[in-house]
């Protein structure tokens, strides 16, 4: 069985020089969207940004929940989880109702509202590349190897090496290991992940449960409501035949006596 | 006499053409622009006014399921004359919201792929089926509506033969649909403010829809009694409201214990603008209705009766526009106010249905002609006028 691909992006290594912003644009065919890349964000031509907080630089990109949000609400199931690791989206299937958008814990997704015919936008991993073995274009770009790729294990492995080696350089936390139950994304960082502009409510828990535990009680809703309703339905009818027949008896003994 | 008195221009008939023809624009703006130029709808606010919308139309069309039941179910006859009205309301509240649901689909040419693409983890797939079929139902239950009018007794009769497993689908649909439209927000509890986020956000969602529900008949059954100068069955409507008033006083306890017992205690009384409008949702949609409502007398009193409906349904309103936009400012970063042409085109929507419930409750057999309970004839009821009016 193949390995689940991901990314590692180490915030201390990154020096902002958006070689990984120029690499996605060219293997995705994007155009320009800002002559300035620190002050791009995403949007139907950006699948990632590099944002700078002080000294620090951040990417954003989706994060390839590990059980993805958009996987599980999409009504056509346009959204898949690869076997590869990427989150990938059929455009064709696409109804375009934006349920991706509105549940999506990190808020990745973005749409082509200028089109007629919008599509859903945002990173596929490169699967095109990793199909032939080929490593993710930011990664390849990459001069200082902020951002690595590899097989997710190894990553999560190499990602607790360098926070325990070195406690100082780093915060104790791997951004996109617990998040919405963990993802094939990783970001280690040496300040707290809010302080990146990472957005750290996301439920630390894998979140199609969330909807899960509503829509599983549907059978017994259904089975319960139509034993109930139905059983209702004959026993009202009953006790107003029977209310019927004590009406008329009672007026028949009337008109006896 | 008909046409004429059809073409005869009142201030209303005047202001539903230019909604009408402001309507027609926009939408073929909308499609012809695409919805990044004709709406506010951006990256971080992908739902707005519409999808609100949908939810205050299927809510407001809860008595199709609810007097159904009580009628055809628990054998209740007394609300035999408002079961009509109740399945009109839902059938063009239906209508909208899938002529709107197809105006804010993205690429609305796929909207039958759920038909065949199936993800049953899905909500929305959930809500698609939901629409379907109950629009079936609906449209089976006021099909004889239709056939009288034409005459044809046999698919009456048939119709008549399989009502009851319709009404039972009927309500077991209605029942997933209003509550999945309260699940479609369960997967985001990081981005929903927590007044409104609740695991039982499903269930709230299923008993305020009855009240609502409910209120939409009186308030309908009260314009029109105006409008057509016919009979209201005053008795019906405050069994009605005693419902309403149970419904909101479980509905307030409920919501309440909910914020309560999960925590949210302190949220009751930020000084946000969240907070502000959750309040005046509790004021609007429970506080004034109850209070009417528990007044002796005025539960039959229809004026106070079509008072309180207004509150009840404005609350219902209030309340479905919070979970669905207030709800979401804060996480979202964006101010969402609609555009004008998502305005006007909800705007084009509120007024066919209004005149489609008009006209086919003045032209089809909708509402009885009415008596008090007491034999007594009360609001006129005067069949000549009616026949003079309705050319019947």
């Amino acid at each position: 069985m193949k390995q689940q691909m991901g990314l590692l992006f180490d915030v201390t290594l990154c020096v902002g020089c958006g070689s990984c912003y120029n690499a996605c644009k060219n293997q995705n065919g994007l155009p320009e969207t800002n002559k300035d890349f620190l002050k791009d964000h995403l949007s139907s031509n950006t699948y990632t940004v590099v944002e700078q907080y002080g000294e620090n630089y951040a990417r954003k990109i989706c994060m390839h929940c590990g059980e993805p949000t958009c996987v599980s609400v999409c009504p056509v199931g346009a959204f898949e989880k690869s076997k590869l690791g990427p989150v990938l989206y059929d455009a064709n299937k696409c109804i375009g109702c934006r349920y991706c958008m509105q549940a999506c814990p990190y808020s990745i997704p973005r749409y082509e509202w200028s089109s007629t015919s919008p599509s859903v936008r945002k990173c596929n991993l490169c699967y095109e590349r990793l199909k032939e073995g080929k490593i993710n274009a930011c990664a390849d770009a990459c001069p200082t190897g902020a951002t690595q790729a590899g097989e997710l294990n190894k990553l999560i492995v190499e990602a607790k090496r360098r926070l325990k080696e070195n406690p100082d350089k780093y915060y104790q936390e791997i951004y996109g290991l617990k998040e919405a139950g963990g993802g094939n994304v990783l970001v280690i960082s040496p300040v707290p992940f809010d302080q990146l502009g990472y957005n750290t409510n996301v439920p630390k828990q894998s979140m199609p449960g969330f909807t899960l535990q509503a829509m599983e009680k549907i059978p017994s809703v259904v089975s319960v409501g139509g034993i109930f309703l139905t059983s209702m339905y004959w026993l009202t009818k009953r006790k107003n035949e029977v209310a019927r027949e004590e009406r008329k008896n009672l007026r028949g003994k009337n008109e006896n006596e | 006499m008909k046409t004429n008195n059809f073409l005869k221009p009142t201030f209303w008939k005047g202001v539903s053409v230019v909604v009408i023809i402001v309507g027609l624009y926009s939408i073929i703006s909308r499609f012809a622009l695409g919805l990044g130029k004709t709406t506010n709808l951006s990256d971080m606010v992908p739902w707005g006014l519409w999808i609100g919308f949908d939810f205050i139309g299927v809510g407001l069309a809860a008595a199709g399921f609810t007097i159904a039941a009580t009628a055809h179910i628990f054998n209740a006859h007394k609300y035999h004359s408002i079961v009509r009205p109740a399945i009109l309301t839902a059938y063009i509240g239906y209508i909208i919201v899938i002529l709107l649901l197809i105006i804010d689909l993205g690429k609305p040419e796929n909207f039958w792929h759920p038909l065949v693409m199936w993800n049953l983890h899905s909500v929305m797939f959930e809500i698609t089926w939901c629409v379907i079929c109950y629009s079936t139902v609906l449209t089976l239950e006021f099909a004889p509506v239709i056939l009288e009018k034409l005459n044809l007794k046999a698919p009456i009769k048939l119709l008549k033969k399989i009502s009851i497993p319709v009404v039972i689908c009927g309500v077991l649909f209605s029942t997933l649909h209003q509550s999945s439209f309260g699940s479609l927000y369960l997967i985001a509890p990081a981005k929903v403010y927590p007044l409104w986020y609740s695991s039982y956000l499903p269930v709230h969602f299923f008993i305020s829809c009855i009240a609502a529900g409910l209120s939409m008949i009186i308030f309908e059954a009260y314009l029109c009694a105006r409008a057509f100068k016919q009979g209201l069955q005053v008795w019906v409507l405050s069994g009605l409201g005693k419902v309403i008033l149970a419904v909101l006083s479980i509905e307030l306890i409920f919501k309440f214990a909910d914020i309560i017992l999960t925590g949210k205690f302190s949220y009751l009384f930020v000084s946000v603008s969240e907070t502000y409008f959750f309040w005046l949702e509790i004021l609007i949609g429970f506080a004034i209705p109850i209070i009417v409502l528990s007044i002796p007398g005025y539960m039959r009193d229809r004026k106070w009766l079509y008072f309180a409906s207004i509150f009840t349904i404005s609350g219902f309103v209030l309340n479905r526009m919070n979970v669905s936009i207030t709800s979401l400012v804060r996480t979202s970063g964006q101010n969402y106010v609609p555009a004008f042409y998502e305005i006007s085109i909800t705007l084009l929507l509120v007024v066919l249905g209004m005149w489609a419930f008009r006209l086919v409750s003045k032209h089809f057999k909708v509402f009885e002609t009415s008596f008090e309970s007491n034999g007594e004839v009360l609001e006129t009821a005067d069949l000549k006028q009616r026949e003079l009016i309705f050319g019947k």
